[in-house]
């Protein structure tokens, strides 16, 4: 199953490998990963999109919690959560019917076209993970020059809250 | 006080109690070195190679439960480090390894001798530390001997660049008493629902089990695991490990179990109805295959760390904490109120046991006259030293002869690198142990192959005065490759066989040492007397043994308990056999 993993972790020189390292020594694989600091500059948030039994779930958060670096972790998939993720792609637009069906899918998914040159279209779009891949599955027709996914950030919903 | 950075690294080993740094100087560390010498609380042993530093501070840690401290240079004084990093790391050894660091201004330009050691030993650590401000040193060595020595301990690096320990920088300093980290509060008190849950569950028990590890001797719970076993009145068995932990010589003990665990043991662990693992981590040598691992048993398991929990084996009933604490609380029930065993319940199982245990697993050709028994060896040592040495050894057959007939009654005497199975461990851990107890028998068991991955350390023992007893057990193979050769390979020695062995009396000799060796079984127990009488000289015997003996039983990679190889010599056929009760 697919688990989205948050954690606070101590905003020190080598606490991103030690989280990556360990998925790396113990095979277990990381779908996507996104880091940065939180309100509290000593403190960074990593969220990890890990796909696993729930055996294996449950070894990579307990592994998790035993790196001396790890203040805090939350699977968000055993609760109400949100989860977003933004893409950035451009894709060929130099027909007029290739710009209209382009800008049509974007509209469609709540994209925003944020660059326009004569042959391309730079289009933002910010939703969960399945909705990019739908996204990107819509463009199918068209050709996509490059995708930048930002990898899954989440948040627990309701008062549930991963906080010290 | 003002003081430079290395003198508040020396300051710091001190404020801990530090007995002995083990370490060999570099470019890096040159600082720290000369704190060092201008100070006399903390004695520095000079060892040969950076590995042995850090298996002598390893055999130091287990001998007497405090943590090992190295200090090694930058770039190959790291790497050599590492291999001894990751043993104590896989058998959760507290140590400090200090290693230099190239100066910070140039870290990242490949300077000379410089590697990432903290990228490097990331994986064997329990933690690492880059300083990277004078100001932090105390902070940080406080910092790593809390993590070191708590919770599940483990070895932790910290990784000093040269210029955070220029003697031309002076900085306030002051050691914190106490340290506190948000991110690191390991759990001690097992959850009292879940104690009380598994006392029921072991008091219904028809054919109980008692399993215990290295958790028991690192968390000094032998006196607790020794009460809990004996109220109960259930057998027990331990790891490789955890072998001390409770006297080999009791009634209730089985001997240890798995790989080349006795067939009482493990055929009590296929049949049993409850299981209790107490400070083990079903380790795959342990379980052999998972799928048929204690078929029929509802499963306790007390652990420090909680990941150790349902890792390889899914269990009934956790309880996080220290193993300690939580046989306290189990014997606290046990004792008091009406919770105890009804000695006629469990009758039945011990008839079943002693029906194993008639097989006598265990026997090997006693009456050979023609060629050393390397088993004989172990049980002659065994007398001469009254069961009470401290006992290294390297890895390989040696090692599985020595924890199956030196029979261990007190903790911390067994000293083997069981996790990483590191052949050259015995010797220098066995430095470490000297250290600790200088009055003390030391004994390292190895072989011919292990003796010569660490040799280099006879010179340290003559150095410091080390009158360690060697017992090198040689078949002028690697034993243990060879035994699988022959069992798995059709008999395919390939590269198993040692040519050109060195005259090892005379190696001793070179390095200032005893030599002795012992060819015929006659001279066998006049031999061994004879070194073990040299009280104050370290005794190098090279005892010549049976090329083709095999460790027995032996269950094979990936078998259940229940299908062992039995020697050829016990009163059983040769296996692999089923035999269910």
């Amino acid at each position: 199953m697919r688990h989205i993993i948050a954690i606070l972790i101590e905003n020190e020189a080598g606490a991103l490998s030690r989280v990556v390292g360990l998925f790396s020594a113990r095979a277990y694989n990381i779908e996507s990963l996104t880091v940065a600091p939180t309100e509290d500059p000593s403190l960074s948030r990593i969220t990890i999109v890990a796909i696993g039994t729930d055996r294996i779930i449950e070894q990579i958060t307990k592994q998790l919690n035993k790196l001396i670096d790890v203040v805090k972790l939350l699977d968000l998939s055993e609760g109400p959560h949100i989860e977003r993720e933004m893409v950035l792609i451009k894709v060929k637009a130099a027909t007029m019917d290739q710009r209209e069906d382009i800008k049509r899918l974007a509209d469609i998914f709540r994209g925003h076209i944020i660059d326009v040159t004569t042959s391309t279209y730079t289009i933002e779009l910010t939703g969960s993970g399945r909705k990019v891949d739908s996204f990107i599955e819509a463009l199918a027709e068209h050709k996509i020059l490059e995708t930048v996914r930002s990898g899954v950030s989440g948040i627990a919903r309701g008062d549930k809250i991963l906080h010290i | 006080m003002e003081l430079t950075g290395a003198e508040i690294v020396t300051r710091c080993l001190q404020k801990e109690g530090v007995e002995y740094i083990f370490g060999y100087p570099g470019g890096a560390v040159l600082h720290i070195y000369d704190a060092l010498f201008q100070q006399d609380a903390v004695k520095h042993i000079l060892v040969r190679h950076e590995q042995a530093a850090t298996h002598a501070a390893d055999g130091y840690a287990r001998a007497t439960g405090k943590p090992g401290v190295v200090l090694v240079t930058s770039g190959p004084g790291a790497t050599n480090a590492v291999t001894g990093i990751a043993t104590a790391y896989m058998d959760s050894i507290p140590m400090v390894v200090i290693t230099g660091q190239v100066p910070s201004t140039v870290i990242g330009s490949d300077a000379f001798q410089e590697v990432d050691a903290v990228g490097i030993t990331r994986p064997c650590v329990k933690h690492n530390f880059l300083v990277k401000d004078v100001n932090k040193i105390a902070e940080t060595m406080k910092k790593a001997f809390y993590v070191a020595t708590t919770g599940r301990p483990g070895p932790v690096v910290v990784d000093i660049p040269k210029d955070i320990t220029d003697p031309a920088i002076k900085v306030p300093y002051s050691y914190p008493d106490k340290i506190t980290m948000r991110s690191y509060q390991p759990t001690v008190k097992g959850h009292s629902g879940q104690i009380k849950r598994a006392v029921e569950l072991l008091l219904k028990a028809k054919k109980p089990m008692i399993y215990s590890g290295g958790g028991v001797v690192l968390g000094n719970a032998s006196e607790e695991l020794r009460s809990f076993v004996r109220n109960l009145g259930y057998p027990i068995t331990t790891t490789l490990m955890g072998l001390g932990s409770y006297p080999a010589s009791d009634e209730q003990f089985m001997g240890m179990l798995g790989m080349h665990g006795t067939y009482e043991a493990n055929m009590a662990m296929h049949a049993c109805d409850v299981l209790i693992a107490i400070g083990a981590r079903f380790d795959d040598r342990v379980t052999g295959k998972i799928a048929e691992f204690c078929p029929d048993a509802q499963i306790i398991h007390i652990d420090i760390d909680p990941s150790s929990i349902s890792k390889t084996i899914t269990v009934d009933i956790p309880i996080v904490g220290d193993v300690a604490t939580v046989l306290q609380e189990m014997n606290h029930i046990l004792t008091t109120g009406n919770k105890q065993t009804k000695k006629k319940d469990i009758e039945a199982w011990w008839k079943i046991i002693n029906g194993w245990r008639a097989k006598k697993c265990m026997t090997y050709d006693r009456n050979n006259t023609e060629v050393i028994k390397p088993q004989a060896a172990i049980e002659i040592v065994h007398e001469i030293t009254k069961g009470d040495a401290y006992v290294t050894s390297d890895v390989g057959q040696h090692q599985m002869w020595a924890a199956q007939y030196y029979g261990f009654e007190k903790p911390n005497r067994w000293i083997n690198s069981g996790g990483l199975g590191t052949m050259g461990f015995g010797l220098p851990a066995a430095m470490g142990v000297q250290l600790a107890y200088p009055d003390e028998t030391v004994v390292c068991i190895t072989g011919e192959g292990s003796i010569q991955m660490c040799i280099q350390e006879l010179s340290t023992c003559l150095q410091y005065g080390l009158p360690i007893k060697i017992i090198a057990l040689n078949n002028r193979y690697l034993g243990m490759v060879r035994q699988w050769q022959e069992f798995f390979y059709k008999e395919r020695y390939s590269h198993s066989y040692m040519e050109s062995l060195p005259d090892f009396v005379k190696l001793a000799e070179a390095y200032g040492h005893v030599g002795i060796r012992i060819e015929d079984p006659a001279d066998l127990r006049s031999g061994l007397e004879k070194a073990f009488a040299m009280k104050d000289r370290l005794v190098f015997v090279d005892i010549v043994t049976d090329q083709m003996e095999n460790v027995y039983p032996m269950i094979a990679n990936g078998k259940a308990h229940n299908e062992m190889h039995l020697s050829p010599h016990c009163e059983l056929p040769q296996s692999p056999e089923r035999e269910l009760s």
